[in-house]
């Protein structure tokens, strides 16, 4: 009974350390001493600490790749070309320039992570829908809004999806197959919700743009299609895919670096010598290896929490069958422990024991994934923009965010998992 | 005679024209940043997963204002003072036009299907409670007559008693 209760603190205090980050400090500051005390106190023993971050291992190195690779394809301009893409295609009418927002931002999160959606494709939103006279808050919104909801497709798409494959030891094509329809199902509705609230704002005249031709990437876009081949074809043969976003990236990276010593003004040694260098370390940024100690040392003291009567209780909780009414049971379980806690340890805490049931442990990353839309705390997507709260001291414009919410998670979630639940069928999986 | 003209993206250019050929006196170009827009946009340099740095750089959307003031103005083509605000729009709207006589705004909504209903939001609040004069302006064409419903076929029948 103790053991819950110091258990249960520290992950409460691990998760209000990450969220206050006082003094700046990076969230493992607190994420891993509290992680090495559990396991001196014999919360964790040794040989069960060992087996969690051996599980972690390969899914802490994907997730750095992936950002990696993310971060290299933003300085090949792939993202620049993308908004590009979407003024051209939108014709200055805001309601096409959703529905190209929605294409582009749901294709982002599911290959290359909800955080590339948040970091490095809204700005651009932003300033596409300037550029063509749309109100941008419709589009900025929709990327906030996919970043978590359309990250439901692949095992890469969210840290969530990752955690739960390593878990259950799901393929990365079974998973695919199973959440294609839920994905588009989610995406479905939250394009008609956000038609239908922000209808005023898309209301306003097309303004025609002349068209600028923009060069695409062809060479990242490339490898960013062979790295997604390669992720499907990772798993017949063997190999982790963390492998194949490695080599992506490499790629990537070699060809800036080879072009860079390649060009004229590239030989100059006095100027060249501290620009590689700085891109180097904003290559180690962008894997932000802070982040990976949070997570490995967050999966040791949900697995301290999980171990005491806490994880019990949850438990008991859990659905057991993959039935319908077990499925929306699960997702909404995971929805409400999603927007209490957080997604990372919801999802850490609720697949365990469910991992023997592929549709159960689906089912939770739909409430997960989806469920973050609803408050501000939700998720890690949402707390990028809830210390904006801390930061600036006017009152937010919260309201509008939380109906908004408030419509699309619910029906979302009702979709979704009727959705999954006709795959599960369909596929003959359980 | 006091203009002040509220400029929104997609609508502003509807509002100038009106503001230039139609009145005449001291025209005030306002625009306000929503904070909503800028709380999704200003995300702090080290916030979880942010990967150092933030989403948009902490004066794109003072930028964005400045650049929507400045083409408002080279569109009026006449002197004039420049009011940029931040705050709920609709309500900052009716504050800035405290000591205006008459203030020019875009409709808003969607008025494709013309009834009860086609004016948004934003612009039902400032109608109702802006505290001068107000001239609506479409922002595209104003419609013709063919828009107007035809009437009912049967006219409404008539009450025999009328309740006192």
């Amino acid at each position: 009974m103790v053991s819950t209760a110091v258990t249960v603190a520290l992950l409460l205090g691990v998760l209000a350390f990450a969220v206050a980050r006082p003094w700046r400090l990076p969230e493992a500051a607190a994420a891993v001493p509290a992680a090495v005390l559990v396991i001196a106190s014999g919360l964790v023993p040794w040989p069960a600490a060992v087996h969690e971050l051996m599980l972690l291992g390969p899914t802490v190195g994907f997730l750095a790749a992936i950002l990696v690779l993310a971060h290299l394809a933003d300085t090949e301009g792939v993202f620049r070309y993308a908004g590009a893409a979407a003024a051209r295609y939108s014709g200055g009418s805001p309601r096409r320039l959703l529905a190209v927002v929605f294409a582009i931002a749901a294709a982002v999160t599911a290959v290359l992570s909800l955080d590339a959606t948040i970091v490095l494709l809204t700005p651009i939103v932003f300033a596409t829908a300037a550029g063509v006279g749309a109100r941008p808050k419709p589009h900025v919104y929709a990327c906030t809004h996919l970043a978590n909801s359309a990250s439901l497709l692949l095992p890469v798409s969210n840290l969530t999806n990752l955690l739960a494959v390593a878990a259950s030891g799901l393929g990365f094509l079974t998973f695919a197959k199973l959440m294609a329809l839920p994905w588009l199902a989610v995406i479905a509705v939250e394009y008609l919700i956000f038609r239908w609230f922000f209808a005023d704002d898309l209301a306003t005249p097309a303004h025609p743009q002349p068209a600028a031709p923009v060069r695409a990437p062809r060479f990242a876009l490339t490898v960013l299609t062979a790295t997604l081949a390669g992720f499907a074809a990772s798993e017949p043969l063997g190999i982790h895919p963390a492998w194949i976003a490695l080599a992506g990236a490499l790629i990537l990276g070699g060809r800036r670096a080879l072009r860079r010593s390649g060009t004229p003004g590239g030989s100059d040694r006095v100027t060249n010598h501290p620009t590689r260098l700085r891109e180097i370390w904003s290559l180690v940024v962008a894997a932000n290896p802070a982040f990976c100690a949070f997570v490995f040392a967050l999966g040791i003291v949900v697995l301290a929490v999980s171990r005491t009567g806490f994880g019990a209780l949850v438990d008991r909780l859990t659905p057991h069958h993959a039935d319908l009414p077990g499925l929306l049971a699960m997702a909404a379980l995971a929805a409400i422990l999603a927007n209490l806690l957080n997604n990372l340890p919801a999802t850490l805490m609720l697949v365990p024991p469910v991992a023997h049931t592929p549709g159960l442990v689906l089912a939770v990353l739909l409430g997960v994934n989806i469920g973050p839309n609803l408050t501000y705390v939700g998720s890690l997507a949402t707390l990028l923009w809830r210390q904006v709260l801390h930061a600036h001291d006017h009152s937010p414009a919260t309201g509008e965010f939380l109906r908004l919410g408030a419509l699309t998670v619910p029906a979302g979630l009702a979709v979704a998992v009727a959705a999954l639940w006709l795959g599960l069928r369909v596929f003959g999986v359980s | 005679m006091k203009i002040l003209v509220w400029l929104t993206e997609g609508t502003w250019e509807a509002c100038v024209d009106a503001a230039r050929d139609l009145l005449d006196g001291q025209i005030t170009l306002l625009h306000i940043i929503d904070p909503a827009i800028a709380e999704v946009l200003a995300v702090p340099p080290t916030a979880l997963l942010g990967r150092g740095k933030p989403l948009a750089a902490p004066d794109t959307l003072a930028d964005a204002q400045h650049a929507l003031l400045d083409a408002a103005a080279a569109r009026l083509g006449r002197p004039t003072a420049r009011l940029g605000r931040r705050g709920r729009p609709e309500r900052e709207a009716v504050a800035a036009s405290a000591d205006t006589d008459i203030l020019v705004l875009a409709r808003d909504g969607d008025h494709t299907s013309l009834g009860p209903r086609s004016l948004g939001h934003a612009t039902r609040f400032v109608i109702d409670h802006a505290p001068c004069q107000v001239l609506l302006v479409w922002p595209d064409r104003p419609p013709d007559l063919a828009t107007i419903p035809p009437p009912p076929p049967h006219p409404p029948a008539k009450r025999t008693h009328r309740p006192r």
